[in-house]
């Protein structure tokens, strides 16, 4: 099956095209094709791990080339794939999760008019992303890479009538362009230095090259990333991307795309092995991040931002584990994998029960939701375990493990990533706080109800996936899996046994949890979102996204915005005036020459004295000088 | 022969629809007959793909005949891998055109006869600019392809025609003159050396001064910065393009346009390699400034025209950045681009100029929400658009790439500055689609309805090919790379080396160093 691989992303790619090529005759069976499609890729994926899986653990990649994609002198790319095991697990929660979301729009899209579109679409992410995953060559890298990001603009701007909804497209698209700067000057930095752009070669080659070449290579990479994975300075775009449908948020938003970055990362593991630097970079951009996306949850009160916000954080913590070079990147996939899980389900429980709220997305408006949406209730209860990391649940193995890594590294990253745990605790405790329990805040005329079958299977499928997933770990199983890939690490001994850093972990997560409980059911909650003069800084800030957006308009929007409308003057005034002006100014100055031709001897008189005077200073200043 | 049929047939087209009758009722048969031309014209094309032997590289199809013998002037023609790919661009597009061109709405008084007429005009006459392997038949075409564009502007275009042909014109006819002296200069060296010669192949391997070379080489290339166009002598495109009707617009910035790119690959590089390499960091800067410039300058546009023309402007910066940064991956790249921009500008132009017609105005502000109602129209503006931008899987991202990287391994800065374009590309295209097609329905916009199958056929053709050669250019880089190894090992510069080519790192390993 391995060698039949490329159906992977052919199917639901000829799938995603014909749907939109179809007419409306299409729009019966649109959505079945479209998960047709997707669980066709799963299954292929499932007998290509298993078939990997069967051979010898130094055996498991398994590459081919299709055929030559781009051959000029000695630039050569081919457009070939490789399945081992890290792009394996990819494909495996790709298409896993990507299937159920797929059945779960088939309810959640039920009414909309353009269902057959919304599915031709998310065929497309569904190929993109495996070529993204797949790629055995940067450049077929970078055709997934942007490939999912045009899914994502198609998918944000899916209402399109909605101005807000364009409008975040075309920033989550340019947003993301600024960091495809980096990817793409980070291929040409590798054609140049190596003279190939496969992934393999230039992993290898790089330790020939100097640091500072390696260190180049890794930072322009995380550019990319970070565009790519919402990460600071690049995260502005996620938080409005969620004017998409929900489970474009959950797919997409979630669970995959956005952790491309972390991918890129890990499977340049060559790359930023051969640079200290980049990987401390990596590191600090994913403190960073972890910390700003708790802050900006704790804040919103709109469901789908608080849960970008947590995205954003819980990728921080995956972009920190990758920064920590071999110790961290099965750990960094770990919980990526996990994270997959548990966001996909929570996102679709949010989906659920805007569903039953009328579309409302105010966790303001919600309350006391648990008898009225009693399956999505337990599902998202699954999913706030896992993600604050409750003990047996798959988030605990998997952030226990990168908190423990960053100590190993640092005590102060390691005390980074644990306050970010205690404040995901906080931030969930409230989500969950305002969404099911407290009293009813809910808007006249609205009727939660449970959504229907085909949109509460998946959420369950995902709710025991979200309890269950910590196994990955059993034995350490995907460390020693993904070695061949990532390479070996040694494992650091901690000043502390790793049972009581593990108790410790669970303490912080617990205050987290009892100060959100506390403050939220001291008193009843306010219905309506509280005048930014009445809260504290800290959430003033949060709710603002911590001024990312402010900072950009300032720095970047409105400089270009100026310079743009200079240069439209200048381009009219300027250099085609200069140009086309020429001729004009010949006749101009042929005018000025005949206004001193007055006829009057008395001015002629004045120019002559004039003159004269001149003609005297001058020699005058010659001979002194 | 076949080149020179190629070329007569348009023009021969041309003479017999403006032999038949004027008037609204032959006016479907002039169109057929048209349109009939220049199937013909691709059909011989496509014929001499076939002759064209891929793996042989240099001049082939030639032909040769004395002209002037005093001057030792020669009818002679011949095309290698460069030429194939534009003579391919020119005929496919030119059916395209005309049947764009079916319900185009002249000014009163004008004919759709000697519209159709001078395009196809056009037609043959840029075949044998892409064919001259003599330097002043080169010329002489060059020179008369300004006529037919002057009429299409001048008496088919909106409100500002005039002006708009008139200013296309001096601009090039300047740019024409200083080329002209170089012509002249052409003759007097070779003269003096011998026997006068304007051949190619002669010209090529000339022995003149340093001094003289570059002046020579000076006189080419204004003409070209001119026509490509280069920054700061763009200033007459946006004019003129605002001013032509979509047709005349692809015709001229898809095909004609690349005669500039197309002019410095075939006679600076070719016949002046030290004079191209001397004159090479400024033509790169001013490369790179076009690229950014016309980028800033189409975001700032109001009249989608004008922000076509402009984003042209950008594309041709990067067309010409790979042509002098002299390496064979970015100068083929650089190829291939004319053939992949030449697509993607036509459906743009082709698209907006459908859109334009309905709404009854150019501005951006006047539209608003359209897809809603023109869904069709809509998706392929978008695929334009999105091709516009080197999204990777279309066509302009193979060339761009090549261009970016070739050039990068040659000059980091320049390189560096151009990827910026790649993000103001993305703003220009996706602010234009956002303010047109999203959003609520704006007043007035009601009349934009959606493609009719006609046009649906007529635009096909661009986006399967730019689609298709996004995912498999080979067959098109397999033509051009030969004529490019040439005209690189001629300019001698050389492909710089990788600085840790695969290898080293195993070797290093194997502790061989």
């Amino acid at each position: 099956m391995l060698e039949l691989a490329w159906l992977l992303v052919a199917v639901p790619l000829v799938s995603g095209l014909g749907l939109l090529v179809w007419g409306k005759e299409g729009d019966r069976v649109g959505h079945l094709i479209g998960t047709a499609a997707s669980s066709f890729s799963f299954i292929v994926g499932l007998i290509c791990f298993f078939q990997i899986l069967g051979r010898d653990e130094g055996d498991r990649s398994y590459s081919k080339s299709l055929f030559t994609w781009i051959e000029a002198g000695p630039f050569h790319v081919d457009m070939a794939y490789t399945f081992d095991q890290l792009s394996g697990l990819f494909v495996l929660l790709i298409t896993g999760v990507g299937t159920l979301i797929h059945v779960y729009s088939i309810g959640y899209m039920e009414h909309d008019a353009r269902r057959r579109r919304f599915f031709a679409y998310l065929n497309i992410f569904i190929a993109s992303m495996l070529t993204l995953v797949l790629a055995s060559d940067y450049l077929v890298l970078f055709l997934g890479w942007e490939g999912v990001g045009l899914a994502s603009y198609l998918l944000i701007g899916f209402w399109q009538h909605k101005d807000s909804a364009a409008a975040a497209a075309t920033k989550a698209f340019v947003v993301n362009r600024v960091g495809d700067v980096g990817m793409a000057l980070a291929i040409m930095l590798m054609f140049a230095q190596f003279g190939t752009t496969a992934i393999s070669e230039v992993n290898v080659s790089v330790n020939a090259a100097s640091t500072s070449t390696a260190t180049a290579l890794g930072l322009l990479l995380l550019l990319g990333a970070c565009g790519k994975s919402a990460q600071v300075p690049l995260q502005s775009w996620l938080l409005d991307a969620m004017e998409g449908p929900t489970p474009v948020s959950a797919l997409i938003h979630a669970a995959t795309m956005v952790t491309a970055g972390v991918y890129l990362v890990v499977r340049s593991n060559g790359v930023f092995d051969a640079s200290e630097a980049a990987r401390n970079a990596v590191i600090a951009v994913g403190l960073v991040t972890l910390l700003a996306g708790a802050w900006i949850g704790c804040a919103k009160d709109d469901i789908k931002k608080a849960l970008a916000g947590s995205t954003m954080s819980q990728i921080g913590y995956m972009m920190l584990a990758a920064g920590l070079g071999p110790a961290g990147y099965a750990f960094a996939i770990f919980h990526l994998i996990t994270h997959g899980f548990f966001k996909a389900n929570l996102f679709l429980g949010a989906g659920s029960i805007m569903h039953g709220m009328d579309d409302d997305v105010e966790m303001r408006h919600y309350g006391a939701l648990r008898a009225a949406m009693p399956v999505t209730f337990i599902t998202f209860l699954f999913g706030y375990l896992a993600i604050i990391g409750f003990p047996g649940f798959s988030g605990f193995f998997s952030k226990d493990k990168i908190i423990e890594t960053a100590f190993g590294h640092s005590f102060w990253v390691g005390l980074g990533a644990l306050v970010g745990a205690g404040v995901t605790g906080f931030y969930m405790t409230r989500m969950m706080m305002m969404t099911f329990f407290s009293e009813k805040r809910w808007k006249e005329d609205v009727h939660p109800h449970e959504s229907p079958k085909v949109m509460t299977y998946p959420l369950i499928a995902l709710g025991a996936l979200s309890l269950l997933g910590g196994a990955m770990m059993l034995g350490g199983w995907i460390t020693d899996f993904l070695e061949p890939v990532v390479g070996h690490a040694e494992h650091e001994e901690l000043a502390i046994p790793a049972w009581l850093l593990s108790v410790l972990i669970t303490l912080v997560v617990a205050v987290g949890v009892a100060l959100s409980y506390v403050l939220y059911s001291r008193e009843p909650i306010a219905a309506e979102t509280p005048a930014d003069e009445s809260v504290s800084f800290f959430s003033r800030a949060g709710r603002h996204e911590l001024y990312g957006n402010e900072l950009n308009e300032a720095v970047v929007v409105r400089p270009t915005r100026h310079l743009t409308r200079f240069l439209v003057f200048l381009d009219g005034k300027g250099v085609d005036g200069f140009v086309t002006g020429l001729a004009d100014r010949l006749g101009d100055a042929s005018q000025l020459l005949r206004k001193p031709q007055t006829g009057f001897v008395r001015s002629y008189a004045l120019s002559i004295f004039g003159g004269s005077l001149v003609v005297v200073l001058a020699l005058l200043a010659a001979r002194l000088a | 022969m076949i080149l020179t049929v190629m070329a007569a047939v348009p023009l021969l087209g041309a003479l017999a629809i403006t032999l038949m009758p004027r008037g609204q009722s032959s006016a479907t048969a002039v169109k057929v007959v048209a349109v009939a031309a220049s199937v013909l014209t691709l059909v011989l094309s496509l014929a001499m793909m076939a002759d064209y032997d891929v793996g042989r590289g240099g001049y082939q199809l030639t032909e040769k005949h004395v002209w002037i013998e005093q001057f030792g002037v020669h009818y002679a023609l011949g095309v290698n891998g460069i030429g194939v790919t534009l003579i391919l661009l020119t005929t496919v597009l030119t059916p395209i055109v005309l049947l764009a061109a079916w319900d185009d709405r002249l000014p009163t008084s004008r004919s759709v006869n000697s519209y159709l007429a001078w395009m196809l005009v056009l037609e043959g006459l840029a075949i044998g600019v892409f064919s001259a392997t003599d330097a002043f038949l080169f010329y002489v075409l060059f020179e008369a392809t300004l006529v037919p564009i002057y009429f299409l502007i001048g008496s088919y275009g909106g409100p500002q025609r005039t002006y708009a042909a008139v200013k296309f014109l001096i601009y090039n006819l300047v740019g024409g003159l200083l080329m002209l002296a170089s012509i002249v200069g052409l003759y007097v060296v070779t003269s003096r050396q011998g026997d006068a010669t304007y051949l190619i192949g002669d010209l090529s391997n000339l022995d003149v001064s340093t001094t003289t070379e570059r002046l020579l080489f000076l006189g080419f290339m204004a003409a070209f910065a001119i026509k490509a166009p280069l920054w700061p002598f763009h200033t007459w495109l946006p004019d003129a393009a605002a001013s032509s009707t979509p047709s005349t617009q692809v015709l001229m910035v898809s095909v004609i346009d690349k005669i500039g790119t197309f002019g410095m690959l075939r006679w600076c590089l070719e016949l002046f390699p030290g004079a191209s390499d001397w004159a090479s960091p400024v033509v790169i800067t001013l490369a790179v400034i076009s690229i950014i410039y016309g980028a800033l300058l189409a975001i700032g546009q109001d009249d989608l025209r004008r922000l076509i023309a402009f984003t042209s402007v950008s594309h041709f910066g990067f067309i010409i950045l790979g042509i002098f940064a002299f390496t064979s991956t970015s100068t083929a790249g650089s190829t291939l681009y004319m053939f992949n921009h030449g697509l993607s500008t036509a459906a743009l132009f082709l698209v907006t100029g459908i859109m334009i017609a309905r709404r009854g105005s150019a501005s951006i502000q006047d539209f608003g929400g359209v897809q809603k109602i023109a869904p069709i129209l809509s998706g392929v503006l978008l695929v334009a658009g999105l091709s516009s931008l080197s999204l990777p899987g279309l066509a302009p991202f193979v060339s761009e790439f090549m261009v970016l990287a070739g050039t990068f391994s040659r000059s980091i800065p320049a390189a560096a500055v151009a990827t910026l374009g790649i993000v103001l590309a993305a703003l220009y295209i996706l602010l234009m689609y956002q303010r047109t097609m999203t959003g609520p329905l704006k007043e007035g916009t009601e009349g934009v309805h959606d493609l009719k199958p006609v046009e649906v056929a007529s635009l096909a053709p661009a986006l399967v090919l730019i689609v298709g050669l996004g995912f498999y250019p080979q067959p098109l880089l397999n033509v051009i790379n030969p004529a490019v190894d040439e005209i690189v090992s001629h300019v001698g510069v050389g492909d710089p080396a990788p600085k840790t080519p695969t290898g080293l790192a195993q070797q290093t390993e194997g502790g061989e160093h």
